[in-house]
């Protein structure tokens, strides 16, 4: 299911912030998902990650306790070699988001958001929020803003917005600035995952009574 | 070169028992090889310690690579806010972690710092934050698909590039770039544009992934 066609990439502060590992986990999870579809920003962040290995190379160094290597020599002594890797998921959600929704897209737990669209709002630490999102084919969402950075991964599916077209694999990063209403393509119901360190901020009356009852 | 890649596969059918079969391959490539850059030298000998755990879990080979790299690993994560008992039994953890991860490690993609930089920084995001850490699907290994050895040379090459670049950096940018990593800047305080000549390192990696990727099908 690997698509590696994706147009829409990581830009150069989010490969760095995941990198470093400066993001909260909400993005982290849109992150280490995108980058299970995208090998484009995946060598971008392992450059990063390069970037990284420079810096602790170049570190001033601390001393160790005096028994910390006997020690270390005693514990490897009884450790097992890891498992082997897993196997890239064949399913619609690749594996990151596996673990966090405890299966593929027949596992999601959704509620509705009225007018046949509904969301799924996935356990992650404070600072930022992570949610599944289902839009069927031909419908809007909501026109929104918001007050932080938004991420969306489209997972199935594709949106159009004022920016482009996005489809499997393609991340849209919007900041305050974006005032945005996506329509998911006629076709397939469109499937995203999407991740807000603000809430929020919709456009017309009705959705924003619903704001704080749904978490949105 | 294929031709002397090659050799090196054949020699290492036997260890086909592992996820990553090539014992000692790039670490043999870079003997031979006149092309090895003094800096580089250092970053291959670590290569080859890690190759040396994974193939006879050489406890020299551990030892040397602990002596290096504990002590500043303990300094990053103090660091980045831990204080010294924790970063003591975290950097522990650490290279306790590369001895069971041996074999996970894909020199055709990070220098063995960064590979150890990576198991830092989730070892902190995992202590110091409480959270979990995503990662990314991992790509497997097929037997016959093992990494390029050159390839992976040039990677390390690559990496030993980059290091010296970074510590080059004009004082301010080399601050930015440092407290980053540490976890001192919010990743909205980045710029968006790092200046970080990555190019090069970053069509590396790629073509390591679609190799991977085609190996795959």
């Amino acid at each position: 299911m690997n698509n590696m066609t994706v147009k829409h990439t990581l830009n150069d502060e989010l490969m760095m912030g995941y990198a470093a590992g400066i993001l909260p986990e909400a993005f982290n999870l849109v992150v280490a998902t995108h980058l299970s579809l995208c090998d484009e920003s995946r060598a971008g962040v392992e450059s990063y990650e390069a970037v990284g290995g420079a810096v602790l190379d170049s570190t001033e160094t601390a001393k160790m306790s005096s028994g910390a290597l006997a020690d270390c020599l005693k514990r490897i002594k009884t450790e097992q070699p890891e498992v082997a890797k897993t196997k890239p998921s064949e399913g619609v959600f690749p594996n990151p988001l596996q673990v966090y929704v405890g299966g593929d897209l027949d596992a999601v737990k959704w509620r509705s958001l009225g007018n046949g669209a509904k969301q799924a709002i996935l356990p992650t630490a404070k600072g930022a929020t992570a949610r599944l999102l289902f839009i069927p084919a031909g419908t809007a969402v909501p026109d929104h803003g918001h007050r932080g950075t938004e991420l969306t991964l489209v997972l199935q599916g594709a949106f159009t917005d004022e920016i482009d077209r996005f489809g499997r694999g393609d991340i849209e990063i919007a900041n305050e600035d974006l005032n945005h209403q996506p329509v998911a393509e006629a076709g397939e119901d469109c499937i995203c995952l999407a991740a807000t360190d603000a809430p929020l901020r919709f456009n017309s009356l009705l959705p924003r009574l619903m704001q704080p009852f749904f978490r949105i | 070169m294929y031709g002397l890649t090659n050799t090196v596969e054949k020699s290492a059918a036997s260890g086909a028992a592992s996820v990553y079969p090539r014992p000692g391959a790039v670490a043999s490539y870079a003997r031979k090889s006149n092309s090895v850059k003094t800096k580089a030298t250092r970053d291959v000998f670590w290569l080859e310690c890690v190759e040396r755990i994974r193939d006879q879990q050489d406890q020299t080979a551990f030892a040397e690579l602990f002596s290096h790299f504990a002590p500043r690993v303990k300094s990053f994560l103090m660091k980045s806010g831990a204080d010294e008992s924790l970063a003591e039994e975290c950097s522990q953890e650490v290279m306790v972690t590369l001895w069971r991860k041996a074999h996970l490690f894909d020199p055709a993609r990070a220098s063995v710092a960064t590979w150890i930089f990576t198991i830092a920084r989730n070892k902190k995001i995992d202590a110091l934050r409480r959270a979990s850490r995503p990662e990314p699907e991992s790509l497997p290994w097929q037997e016959d698909q093992a990494p390029d050895a050159a390839e992976a040379l040039e990677l390390q090459q690559e990496s030993a590039r980059l290091t010296k670049v970074i510590e080059g950096l004009p004082g301010k940018q080399r601050d930015i770039v440092k407290r980053a990593f540490y976890g001192d800047l919010s990743h909205q305080e980045i710029a968006t544009e790092t200046g970080l000549p990555l190019g090069t390192i970053k069509s590396r990696i790629r073509l390591a992934l679609d190799r991977m990727r085609h190996s795959l099908k």
